[in-house]
């Protein structure tokens, strides 16, 4: 599981280097100019967007269900200042951004740890593993109905759930980060006389962190994917509730806003995370 | 010598656990059995819904049912993403055309597409496997397209010098070399398509696992909810392990020349 979220390449990342001159081997000789791929995108775009006009506007799918784009942005601008489901978008997204926060901080702060420690011990490896082995096959959804028992379905059962989706890749990143640290290095700590302590929180953890940041990152993904999905079936605010509410009633326009909305908040999380893992990769010399 | 170590240290943790269990519910009632099963309720569960019903039918049943969506999503996922991947990574004209569009759609998370698909195909069968088919595709469509752009520009090189017709570098370069990234996004969306599924099926179902999870929580019915948890946790394994098995099979040919 660790190594195939860690090879989801994102296609904007593949995009960025698109040095190829020597492609065009089989394949016709295709050497596309920044405007020619500019244009072809654009095209894409406008394509994409026309034909979903043009089902709404000729009526070819009703209206009510698959509104035009245009519409759907208007309902963006009015949800967010107009209440829908108790609340305002913002308000919405907010508390459910809230919970996302509480839930991803709390599967950091307990599988970083736990995964670099792991990394040093190996009974605590030995004994963790099998229980991680069997309950990472367990969909993070799956927990919904433990979660809105044990915790009701206020904050305490997404949160739970955000959780169970956020807490793998951080234990799994930290524990490889530290299982693949230079031997050397560790070796000249021991040597040294550091205890097992100091040898976790200042080899193991510094020469790990490109590593947990990564997981970081798609552990991120997934919580606010399992959050949407804990909003979907328990809760009573949030955009994911709001989502619920709007299909009840209908209002396609409504449930379109709520999918960008969580979309754009799920790219901006995404965009932030990556930013400090370049950061951070950029101050300990990795590219 | 490690893994005999690593398997008794396994076992030994698992039955420590299932101890535990067996004290702190039904020994002492430290936990309550409203909260979490004893043993005993998730094995009468268990057979409740193996030889009897729960929520409009037995677990073969409902089992079946899930497997079918999953599948069918799947398949279809991959059928398509796939080889739309594969035309991205090649062809630098169909990926100008089409990298925008993915852009835009590929942020939202595919159980956000839940309630779209309950409006558009109701609670029936067709929104799940729209759902489904929604978060398998984008693992496809992204890994064949890397699959396809690290391949080796050497090797085309020397394809190209040698004249080989278009049809035989697909089949015999471009495919075989971007097989492992394939996988890879197949099992990435054999995943997805499970989580999706439960989630769909907690939204709203007639019948499938998801449903009997939904009923046994509004039951508040714990033995049924651990029965239903683990019988999606073995399924999610058991077709893991059979698209691993189709990749080993697949792969052959790179182990054996090392």
């Amino acid at each position: 599981m660790s190594l195939a979220m860690q090879t989801k390449i994102n296609l904007s990342e593949m995009s960025a280097d698109r040095a190829q001159p020597q492609r065009s081997a089989v394949t016709p000789p295709i050497r596309l100019t920044r405007s020619e791929r500019m244009r072809l995108g654009t095209i894409g775009l406008i394509g994409f967007i026309g034909i979903w006009s043009l089902l709404s506007l000729t009526g070819l799918v009703p209206r009510q269900f698959l509104p035009a784009p245009h519409e759907v942005l208007i309902r963006f601008i009015e949800l967010l200042g107009t209440p829908f489901a108790g609340a305002t978008l913002v308000e919405h997204l907010a508390s459910s951004f809230m919970r996302f926060a509480y839930g991803f901080l709390l599967a950091a702060m307990i599988g970083i740890p736990l995964g670099l420690l792991m990394g040093w011990y190996r009974w605590l490896d030995d004994v963790i593993t099998p229980i991680f082995d069997m309950l990472r096959f367990i969909a993070p959804i799956a927990w919904v109905p433990f979660a809105a028992l044990w915790f009701g379905t206020g904050i305490g059962g997404p949160i739970m759930i955000i959780f169970a989706g956020a807490f793998p890749p951080c234990l799994i990143n930290a524990y490889r980060g530290a299982r693949f640290v230079n031997r050397n290095v560790i070796e000249a700590a021991q040597m040294l006389g550091t205890s097992n302590l100091r040898i976790v929180t200042e080899v193991l953890l510094p020469a790990s962190i490109p590593s947990i940041v990564a997981g970081l990152r798609v552990s991120a993904g997934l919580a606010w994917q399992s959050l949407i999905g804990a909003e979907l079936i328990v809760a009573s605010a949030g955009v994911g509730f709001m989502m619920v509410q709007a299909q009840a009633g209908v209002a396609t326009a409504t449930v379109m806003t709520c999918m960008l909305a969580i979309g754009l908040v799920g790219l901006l999380i995404d965009v932030a995370l990556r930013q400090i893992e370049t950061a951070i990769r950029r101050r300990h010399g990795q590219s | 010598m490690t893994n005999n170590r690593r398997l008794i240290v396994g076992f030994a943790t698992l039955a420590v656990i299932a101890a535990i269990w067996y004290v702190m519910t039904e020994a002492t009632g430290w936990i309550s059995p409203g909260r979490f099963p004893t043993p005993l309720d998730t094995w009468d569960a268990l057979s409740q819904v193996t030889f009897g019903e729960y929520a409009n039918g037995a677990l073969y049943e409902h089992a079946f049912h899930s497997v079918k969506l999953v599948l069918l999503g799947f398949m279809v996922a991959a059928g398509i993403g796939v080889p739309l991947g594969l035309l991205m990574g090649w062809n630098s004209k169909a990926e100008a055309l089409i990298n925008p569009i993915f852009l835009l759609i590929r942020p939202i998370p595919p159980l956000a597409w839940i309630p779209l698909a309950i409006l558009w195909l109701g609670l029936g069968d067709a929104a799940k496997v729209m759902v489904i088919w929604f978060a398998a595709f984008v693992p496809s469509v992204v890994n064949s397209y890397t699959g396809v752009k690290a391949i080796d520009p050497a090797v085309i090189e020397a394809v190209r010098m040698l004249g080989t017709p278009r049809w035989r570098f697909i089949r015999e370069v471009m495919i075989p070399a971007a097989l492992p990234m394939i996988f890879t996004g197949l099992r990435l969306s054999l995943q997805a398509s499970w989580t999706t599924l439960v989630a769909a099926e907690l939204v709203g179902a007639l019948y499938g696992l998801g449903r009997v999870l939904n009923v046994a929580q509004q039951d508040i019915y714990p033995g049924m909810i651990l029965v239903g948890m683990i019988s999606v946790a073995i399924l999610g394994w058991a077709t893991t392990m059979i698209l691993g098995q189709v990749e080993q099979r697949s792969l052959r040919w790179m182990q054996v020349r090392g």
